[in-house]
């Protein structure tokens, strides 16, 4: 049986067809679905074990960055995918997508209820900026996109990518239930510690994705999907590095996971 | 009544934008503000209950975590000064729209029709004065052309309270929906003076022939049995003119031109274009077999591989980013990705490519009336392209700033895009389209309003006192973004028969094209959206309201057609058919009001008949001191604005989505050395590549345009070859920007700017066949003058050459970073004292004479064997040499790589140690080869101009011995220093 992803397209999603070929390469039958059409027949979102919301600027970031989609996730799917997740299938947003993710609060999900604790917004610098970061995985996270993992490098191409939680409550919360699932770090593999540009955009404690407490749903803002092959690299021509590129392991891992509990 | 939400953040949190804007204030105009908060507005003119108005103040415009929003009341606090900057009534507010969007998913109904939202931004400004504020509204703030502002001290607000402080911009203006009669039966000077009135752009011979048309017998005849008067209506002369214009028809590049050399020999040349131009690509066509469509279609398409073809095409948007650089600039990015969308059946854009021409930023001159300083052109540009790009999802992957003092009386803003279709869907030929008589006109995307009318005649004019603030548009990505999604759908399922985009001209210029293949259309104007109401029925047919495409639709198609376009919130209108009648049709309300014989439309326009004379100028020969020590000049020439590191722009755009880069606009070991072309692999995959790179050296043209144009294709050409691209699978694009070339009263010097304009082609036919490079697109901009009140400002001749390759391995193409110490530093290509126009005479006040020269003959066998080398894996780095000299590449390899060199250029054989260090001979490069390899390499390029000059070193220093000993030692770090400062911005 096949792991089927379900790849939201639509209104200024920009990375649907790169982000449905890190799934189709990780092994799984990618679909890209107009949200209109998913809207129209939300049923539809049964047949898929994973969904995501790919990177772009849905509605021109206009208002907020992922504000209008959220809310239109939210009004006219937000039973069916709550009822996805509570299915105990993955949810994946990628940057565009994290920022809708967590503004019609499927993240971070403290109790099962969508709500909205923590934002993304204007980076530090007020710039949208295009630059491969340093990524470390936090090791006690339970992000099944990330089993296997320590560290990564991929591209951050945002100007709203810095993540803020309510309060230290909220902070302190994520933290306890290892649902920081990423952080910026330095080429060395240290903290960022808020400094420029290991952490791009000023997100509080280094903050470059999180989870779940399922470790199902999980959203970043950098884009793992757009180091698929070795000659995604900024240096693949004065490295030695594999053959494939270190972002298609967050897709693998999805699979198998789907391949194992789902199917 | 109209309700306005006020979003702040609160004042215990930081605001990045307003810090942001504080430091630009402070670098731009000199103004330091203790603190800047922004606040945006939205004001909500719909009938909304007070229950929907708090729920969309809370769910949708208000960000629970960081922000707090009020209702009717201000929340600006802490400031002195007050600044509001809203939209004009009728400028496209994006953010305005999707807000709409977003209110009405929130509340689950639809606004009424006329029901809207506007958005303004409050800027609360502390610790500035009155005249300070006001300084900041006009030069930073707001555009009077499309913006309104308001400015309010802290005590003036006092007494305003809440009350909005801008008018709501609704449009009132009603054109006259009458439709006039234009009797052309008048004087020379009358005729003239008419065309001015009108913004026609004609000129007397052509005012002349359209005259002489309607007084034919045929065209009387046909007039009375269609029921129109004798004369032209206004719409009728309306339409000869846009389809007339220069920036349709091409005029001077279809011209009979008497030429006079230097010589004093005297030819006629029948036509730039025929001649040189598709003369070049019908020469080179019998030694490739790769052309897909050129010239005749939005964009020129060539073979990919066995599954897919590549469309390429770039685009000019100088004068509309003169006036508003914002707005022009974005309307022309995005205006180039719909010649894409609209090539063939409908290509998927998958780069773009953006090259900007300005005055420098730190001008400290007078600004002419009108103009704008170059630095706030420069960042509107800059942000209209970024915006235009990312918002659309398309890579930037490659792009150049230009500066020259005489940019100031017009930038240049050349956008370029590449796109890929399938070679057949459904078993249908992609490259080939054709409306039918009977197919549906149907219009897709945005509506119409008096955005952009006139664009075509306007820029086919100077800039002047009286050019249209209507030219001026703004782009709105996400609009054309979903009409894009639909498009590959309908496409795909085969539901029209011809598409194309709604540029320059509007529906005129689309329908008028399309209308050629079936032989005429009818089209019923009062059937098109409009955004607001009162547009005259002319002005609806030449509006150039954008993110707006034109189909053919077979009548059994209609009904899936706009049923999709419904699905995906794209607006669609039936506004005709395409008919055989001969004519194209205009109806208004039942009234036929225009019914123009395609024949005359589309050949009736009288061939131009100019004269070209060369008048050699009086060049001084560069004055040059041979100072010892020359690292203090190497680090000046990097800092030069044209050399600069231009990375902090460049960072802007996104250069990876759609995942398929494979080199990067900055690459080594900090990723922030200069790249020489962008690759991408666009079918993932597959190893084949894409490469493309850009040539534009203004700077040569002031001492001859032929060899400015021959520099221009080679440095194209040479930055594709370093990264590995082969001879002959190379593409070209000429896009042309010009001053007036034709003689007349302002233009007294028009003789000898045609004849620089001919020796730019004479240029550009040569080398291209000699390299065997087909042009399949291009374009001309032909009048790039400033003239206000007896100031003129001609721009340097500029042609940007961009060339595309493509690339049978993508593994196997090199970065110009030097990879590891011990390896062999080579130069590639002779050196000569070929200081003329170059950026280190520049830097000394000179222009100096000896302009660099091409030998395409001996650079193409270097190319071949180079790329062949780079193909073997012989070659660890590749950078090629450009401005500011085989010095600069030298520097930029060794910083980008983190190592040195010590290097000795006696090999070169040159007396002057500062001509071997910054002369911009062309068709040379900076090879590094591995140890083991040096050898094979050698024996690869030997005979084609091959010096060794010394080694990649473990140490960071570069280090150059001349014939003064050592003349440059220098730091990596130092050397990289100097070169990112400049534009660090």
């Amino acid at each position: 049986m096949d792991v089927h992803a379900l790849i939201l397209t639509g209104f200024g999603i920009n990375c649907e067809a790169e982000t449905g070929n890190a799934f189709e390469r990780a092994g799984a039958k990618a679909k890209l679905v107009h949200l209109n059409d998913l809207a129209a027949d939300p049923a539809m979102l049964r047949a898929f074990h994973i969904l995501a919301v790919p990177g772009g600027f849905s509605f021109g970031d206009d208002v907020a960055s992922g504000r209008i989609l959220a809310n239109r996730l939210r009004y006219r799917l937000g039973g069916a995918i709550k009822g996805f997740v509570d299915d105990g299938k993955l949810v994946v947003g990628i940057c565009n997508g994290f920022q809708v993710l967590v503004k019609m609060g499927i993240l971070p999900l403290f109790d099962g209820d969508f709500a909205q604790e923590t934002t993304l917004t204007h980076n530090d610098s007020s710039r949208f900026e295009d630059r491969w970061v340093h990524l470390k995985k936090e090791p006690a996270t339970p992000c099944v996109w990330l089993k296997n993992m320590d560290s990564l490098e991929a591209p951050i191409r945002h100007g709203e990518g810095k993540f803020i939680p309510r309060d230290d409550t909220v902070l302190e919360r994520l933290k306890a239930n290892g649902q920081i699932a990423l952080r910026y770090a330095t080429a060395e593999g240290a903290p960022a510690r808020g400094a420029y540009p290991a952490n791009p955009n000023g997100s509080v404690d280094d903050i470059a994705g999180i989870c779940d407490p399922s470790g199902r749903v999980f959203g970043l803002m950098p884009h793992p999907e757009a180091f698929i092959d070795r000659t995604n690299h900024p240096r693949w021509t004065r490295e030695e590095l594999p053959e494939e590129g270190a972002g298609l392991q967050l897709f693998r891992n999805a699979v198998a996971y789907a391949a194992k509990k789902l199917v | 009544m109209a309700e306005r939400i006020e979003v702040a953040i609160p004042a215990d949190r930081p605001d990045p934008a307003g810090d942001a804007l504080a430091s630009r204030l402070a670098e731009d105009l000199g103004i330091r503000a203790e603190a800047i908060r922004i606040l945006h507005v939205y004001t909500i003119n719909a009938d909304l209950s007070g229950e929907e108005l708090e729920r969309v103040r809370v769910e949708l415009f208000t960000d629970p975590v960081i922000e707090e929003s009020a209702l009717n009341r201000s929340l600006a606090r802490n400031y002195d000064y007050l600044i509001e900057v809203g939209f004009r009534p009728g400028v496209t507010d994006n953010v305005g729209k999707s807000s709409v969007v977003g209110i009405q998913d929130t509340l689950g109904r639809k606004l009424a029709e006329g029901e809207a939202v506007y958005k303004s931004t409050q800027y609360a400004l502390k610790g500035v004065n009155e005249a300070e504020a006001r300084r900041i509204a006009r030069r930073a703030l707001a555009n009077d052309l499309i913006e309104q502002w308001a400015l309010k001290s802290r005590e003036e607000m006092g007494v305003h309270g809440d009350a909005p402080l801008l008018d709501l911009p609704i449009v009132t203006d009603r054109s006259d929906p009458v439709i006039h009669e234009i009797n052309l039966e008048r004087a020379d000077e009358a005729l003239a003076a008419l065309s001015r009135e009108m913004t026609l752009a004609l000129d007397v011979d052509e005012m002349r022939a359209i005259r002489d048309h309607y007084r034919d017998g045929t065209t009387a005849a046909h007039r009375r049995g269609a029921g129109l008067p004798p004369h032209p209506t206004d719409i009728e002369l309306e339409i000869i003119a846009q389809t007339w214009s220069e920036h349709c028809k091409h005029k001077i590049f279809s011209a009979l031109i008497e030429y006079t050399d230097a010589e004093g020999k005297t030819r006629t040349i029948d036509g730039l274009f025929k001649t040189f131009v598709k003369g070049a690509t019908d020469d080179v066509a019998k030694r490739i077999d790769w052309l897909v469509s050129v010239f005749h279609d939005n964009a020129g398409i060539i073979r990919f591989d066995e599954q897919f073809n590549f469309a390429l095409k770039a685009e000019t948007h100088n004068s509309p980013s003169a006036l508003d650089p914002y707005g022009g600039a974005m309307t022309g990015i995005v205006g180039v990705n719909r010649d894409i969308l609209g090539a063939g059946l409908g290509c998927k854009c998958i780069f773009n490519t953006d090259v900007f021409c300005f005055a420098t930023p730190y001008f400290d001159g007078t600004i002419p009336e009108r103009l704008l300083h170059p630095r706030r052109v420069l960042r509107g540009v800059h942000a209209g392209v970024r915006d235009g790009g990312n918002e659309s999802g398309i890579p930037t992957i490659n792009g150049a700033i230009v500066f020259h003092e005489r940019f100031l009386g017009k930038p240049l803003v050349f956008c370029g895009t590449g796109g890929l279709i399938p070679r057949t869907i459904n078993g249908r030929p992609t490259e080939t389209k054709e409306a039918r008589p009977g197919d549906l006109i149907v219009m897709t995307g945005g509506r119409i309003g008096k955005d952009g009318i006139h664009g075509a005649t306007f820029s086919s004019e100077e800039l002047h006192e009286g050019s249209p603030a209507t030219a001026v548009q703004i782009g709105d990505p996400i609009t054309q973004r979903k009409m894009a999604d639909f498009l590959f759908e309908a496409r795909d399922l085969g539901l029209y028969s011809s598409i194309t985009d709604n540029g320059a001209g509007g529906l005129s210029s689309s329908l008028g094209e399309m209308a050629r293949d079936p032989g005429g259309a009818r089209i019923h104007l009062d059937k098109a959206p409009l955004k607001y109401p009162g547009l005259a029925p002319w002005e609806i047919f030449l509006s150039e309201a954008q993110e707006r495409m034109s189909f053919a639709v077979p009548p059994e198609h209609i009904d899936a057609f706009l049923d999709l376009a419904a699905r995906r919130e794209v607006e669609a209108t039936v506004l005709g058919e395409f008919t055989d009648s001969g004519y194209l049709e205009c109806f208004h309300e039942g009234k036929r009001i225009a019914s123009l014989s395609m024949d005359f439309l589309h050949d009736g326009v009288p061939r131009m008949r100019l004269k070209a004379k060369i008048e050699p100028p009086a060049l001084r020969p560069e004055v040059i001191v041979e100072d010892t020590d020359l690292t203090a000049e190497l680090k000046a020439v990097l800092g030069a604005l044209n050399v600069a590191s231009k990375e902090s722009f460049v960072r802007m755009y996104d250069h990876e989505v759609q995942g398929q880069s494979v080199l990067k606009p900055f690459q080594g070991a900090d990723h922030d050395g200069p790249g020489n072309a962008g690759v991408i692999r666009p079918v993932p995959g597959s190893r084949k590549g894409i490469a493309v790179a850009c040539g534009i050296t203004p700077r040569y043209s002031d001492i001859d345009t032929y060899h400015m144009m021959a520099c221009s294709i080679d440095e194209a050409v040479r930055n594709l070859v370093a990264v590995g691209a082969k001879m002959g699978a190379i593409a070209g694009l000429d896009n042309f920007c010009w001053p007036d070339p034709v003689e007349s009263e302002k233009t007294p010097d028009g003789r000898h700017k045609l004849a620089q304009l001919v020796r730019t082609c004479e240029a550009l036919y040569e080398v291209c066949t000699a390299y065997d490079i087909p042009l399949i697109s291009g374009k001309d901009s032909m009048k790039n003058d400033y003239s206000i009140g007896g100031t003129r400002i001609s721009i340097p001749h500029t042609v940007l050459f961009t060339a595309a390759a493509i690339i049978d391995d993508v593994e196997k193409v090199v970065s110009m970073d030097v990879k590891r110490p011990g390896d062999a530093v080579y130069v590639l290509g002779e050196t000569r004292d070929e200081l003329g126009g170059s950026e280190y005479l520049a830097l000394h006040g000179q222009l100096g004479v000896n302009v660099p020269r091409v030998n395409p003959v001996v650079a193409r066998a270097r190319y071949s064997a180079l790329s062949r080398a780079i193909a073997e894996g012989l070659v660890a780095s590749c950078h090629d040499c450009s401005d500011g000299g085989l010095a600069v590449a030298l520097a930029e390899s060794a910083f980008a790589g983190g190592f040195g060199m010590k290097l000795d250029l006696a090999p070169l054989g040159l007396e002057s140690s500062i001509a071997a260090l910054f002369s911009e001979s062309q068709s040379r490069f900076v090879v590094t080869v591995p140890r083991g390899k040096s050898e094979a390499f050698e024996q690869q390029l030997n005979g084609h101009g091959l010096f060794r000059i010394g080694d990649v070193v473990d140490d960071e220093r570069l280090r150059i011995t001349c014939r003064k000993g050592l003349q440059v030692d220098a730091s990596l770090a130092e050397l990289k220093a100097a070169w990112q400062k400049p534009l660090g911005w």
